[in-house]
């Protein structure tokens, strides 16, 4: 099951609009969870006979439970706002890559089922009923969306596609549409502990390694402690830090940091992962049955902070979502949120960004860098979609903004902002988050890097940038295969912590 | 009392009746359902003060419409200022005394109906001309539009051209409120104008008008961003935490 040849788009001088052309990609179907990783989370294996009554029940379900969704299922007004806002959308020409009409799959369902005037008049309001077809729509179209929030920013009422979209796959998963990529990782997560299933032992020995290839390299021991009981510190990143390019030289960095500022820190064998699949979809539970397992080994290891390496979805479900889930924060009063603040220390933001840590000591001059390190950078640096608009960092809002770019100022000498329209909370996403990781969905992902690809191209062109930072795993994944297809090199793409990493004096 | 009277009134009755119970009904349902995680869409305000602010900008100036589609957002704004004036300068037709802010806005009221139509012209426009706006709009997007122009234009037509008996026409919506039966000026303009707004109150409550109280619900607006000062759990939600 060979991904289909398609063109890659061309990039030009500005981001344009494109005329629509419709059905483009509906032929783009991710490959479908096996029925063993569909029952391991839960879920029916395949589709059954009663998929329509399981699905309706579903919506029913979240309609209840989640106020965004009603809300926004409701308030939309077709205004055509967002039309223009999604690089799926902007990539494809694929009208239903409009954030409205993606919406409108599960809208026009909503309201045959669920509102007077759809039960009465169907047509009038572009109510219909659930068919194959439009399930086969939704499974297309909802894995053609990377739950970026874009468009949120643009909605006059705020509508999120995301939560739609989040739903849309939930109630895929019940009726047995799975996809194959997202659910095999949440079994992963679940049975080892990371998503890339890097047993406890293996994940040691690659730790041992890099401290050696640190040591080689600088001729200072840097350690890479793990499951360390009594360390100040436990390190929460993505598994993708520990051998992935160019991933793994953040990692080293974080190590550097800990290293000359004298913290005690630790990663965690049985929390070795700070991505969380389960915000995907609207599954709470497993969600937050994920993020649960980074609060046992915070109590396990006795810890008085936890910080969260490079990862964008992973810094939204802990910044926004870890208090809630599983009481890493403050202001809870409840035993089980008592148990886990007792132990952490007050001083400090939990969880903490490591920009912010980082950010923190060098401003302090606790660690002493010198940008000179990186004269051979000129660096530009590309917001991720949920530190952007689904979290923040520092005390002030848009601290997830200048907290980065202070940092990377603070390491390099030559820096330079892409586009107004491309960067902060109007960042695109790179293409491939929320799910979307996989070679079989490579089309999307290659031409939903389409507006980032030109916004880059741009700076590359004025400024001669040839670095571009992010800190995101899947934003740097994600660049590295798709960026050379539009003939930048994968090189030129890797971590705020690559750069401190760098600049760092370890003496 | 004529038939038309005990039409227009019995229809005003049944009008008023669906509008308030109906949305009521929504902004219950709206409020009872719980937003179980934070997810305001960032940057967004640290304080509860910060929030109201924001959603002031949003409702009185659409903010974040303004920050997407200028076009969209100079229709839209037009559109709605000017119904908010026509409707203030409506208040005339059911306070005695007469209000001294809504005798103030009388005149403005007078001339933001051309805002309003324009307003609404404008974005009617829209749907048959940009292809992403008519490939997403549907038989009732037109028809809202085209209902809200045809009340719009019939109510400019007795403000401008054909004037009606207004002294009469507020006795007989005092006359309703005060469950005290006066007849209506049996003017046709004015009775099309009364049938198509009865008509606009009704559907109200079960359609995309629903934006109206939807946007104050709206939880990537109205929330406070604090999740790592302050625990966040939905009822159903906090069940969850005893199982541990």
């Amino acid at each position: 099951m060979a991904a289909a040849e398609f063109d890659i788009p061309e990039i030009k001088d500005d981001i344009e609009i494109p005329r629509l052309r419709e059905g483009v990609m509906s032929h783009v179907k991710t490959f479908p969870a096996s029925k063993p990783i569909q029952e391991f989370l839960g879920y029916p294996g395949e589709l059954g006979e009663d998929w329509k009554e399981r699905a309706i029940d579903k919506m029913g379900d979240l309609l209840g439970k989640y106020r965004s969704l009603k809300v926004f299922l409701d308030a939309c007004v077709h205004c055509g706002a967002c039309t223009d806002k999604c690089h799926y959308y902007l990539g494809t020409s694929d009208p239903k890559n409009m954030p409205v009409a993606r919406q409108d799959l599960m809208r026009q369902v909503y309201r045959r089922y669920f509102t007077t005037a759809g039960k009465l008049f169907p047509k009038l309001v572009g109510a219909k009923d659930l068919t194959k077809e439009v399930l086969d729509d939704w499974y297309s179209y909802y894995y053609q969306c990377s739950e970026c929030r874009r468009c949120s920013v643009y909605c006059p009422y705020g509508i999120d596609t995301a939560e739609i979209t989040m739903a849309g796959r939930e109630i895929l998963n019940h009726v047995g549409m799975g996809q194959k990529y997202s659910n095999e990782i949440l079994g992963k997560v679940q049975k080892i502990g990371n998503n890339l299933g890097l047993p406890g032992p293996a994940l040691g020995d690659t730790l041992e390694g890099l401290e050696e290839d640190i040591e080689a390299d600088t001729g200072v021991a840097v350690k890479m402690p793990l499951d360390v009981k009594g360390a100040e510190v436990l390190l929460i990143t993505p598994s993708a830090d520990f051998f992935s390019e160019p991933h793994v030289e953040s990692l080293i960095g974080y190590a550097k940091v800990f290293h000359a500022a004298g913290i005690s820190w630790t990663l965690s064998s049985h929390a070795s992962e700070a991505g969380n699949f389960g915000l995907f979809d609207a599954n709470y539970d497993v969600m937050r049955k994920v993020a649960m397992r980074i609060r046992d080994a915070a109590l396990e290891l006795g810890v008085k902070r936890i910080v969260v390496g490079e990862c964008g979805h992973a810094w939204r479900v802990a910044y926004s979502f870890w208090n809630t889930l599983t009481g890493i924060g403050y202001g809870g009063n409840d035993p089980f949120s008592i148990e886990l603040q007792k132990q952490l220390d007050p001083t400090y933001p939990q969880p903490q960004h490591i920009c912010e840590l980082t950010n923190d000591l060098v401003k302090s001059g606790k660690i002493k860098v010198d940008p000179s390190a990186n004269d051979d950078l000129v660096v530009t640096y590309h917001d991720s979609c949920n530190v952007a608009r689904a979290s923040r960092m520092g005390t002030e809002p848009g601290g997830q903004f200048t907290i980065p770019r202070e940092l990377i100022k603070s390491v390099v000498n030559n820096f330079h902002n892409m586009a107004d329209d491309t960067i902060y909370e109007a960042t695109f996403c790179c293409g491939g988050g929320g799910g979307l990781l996989t070679d079989d969905l490579m089309e999307v992902r290659v031409k939903g890097a389409l507006p980032r690809a030109t916004a880059l191209n741009n700076v590359v062109k004025e400024h001669q940038v040839n670095f571009m930072a992010t800190i995101c795993a899947i934003c740097k994944a994600q660049f590295t295969k798709v960026l050379p297809k539009y003939g930048f090199d994968m090189g030129m793409v890797g971590g705020v912590h690559q750069l401190v990493s760098k600049a760092i004096k370890l003496d | 009392m004529s038939t038309v009277t005990m039409i227009y009134a019995g229809m005003f009755y049944i009008a008023t009746l669906l509008l308030v119970v109906g949305l009521g009904y929504k902004i219950f349902d709206y409020s009872r359902t719980p937003a179980p995680l934070k997810i305001p869409t960032t940057p967004a305000p640290t304080t509860q003060k910060g929030v109201v602010y924001r959603m002031a900008k949003e409702v009185v100036l659409f903010e974040s419409l303004f920050k997407s589609n200028k076009w969209i957002w100079v229709f839209g704004w037009l559109f709605h200022f000017g119904l908010f004036l026509v409707l203030a300068r409506h208040l005339r037709y059911f306070t005695e005394p007469v209000w001294f802010w809504v005798v103030i806005v009388q005149p403005f009221g007078k001339y933001a109906s051309i805002m309003m139509v324009a307003g609404l012209a404008g974005l009617l426009a829209r749907r048959f001309l940009v292809d992403r706006v008519r490939y997403i709009s549907t038989p009732s997007d037109y028809l809202m539009l085209v209902l809200l122009i045809a009340i719009g234009l019939s109510g400019m037509l007795m403000t401008f051209v054909a004037h009606t008996d207004i002294v009469a026409l507020k006795s007989f919506f005092m006359g309703l409120m005060y469950l005290d039966l006066k007849p209506i000026p049996q003017d046709p303009i004015l009775l099309v104008h009364l049938a198509l707004v009865a008509l606009l109150m009704v559907i109200f409550p079960i359609s995309k008008l629903l934006h109206a109280p939807g946007v104050f619900f709206s939880p990537t607006r109205n929330q406070v961003d604090n999740p790592r000062e302050h625990r966040h759990v939905a009822a159903w939600a906090a069940r969850l935490d005893q199982n541990n």
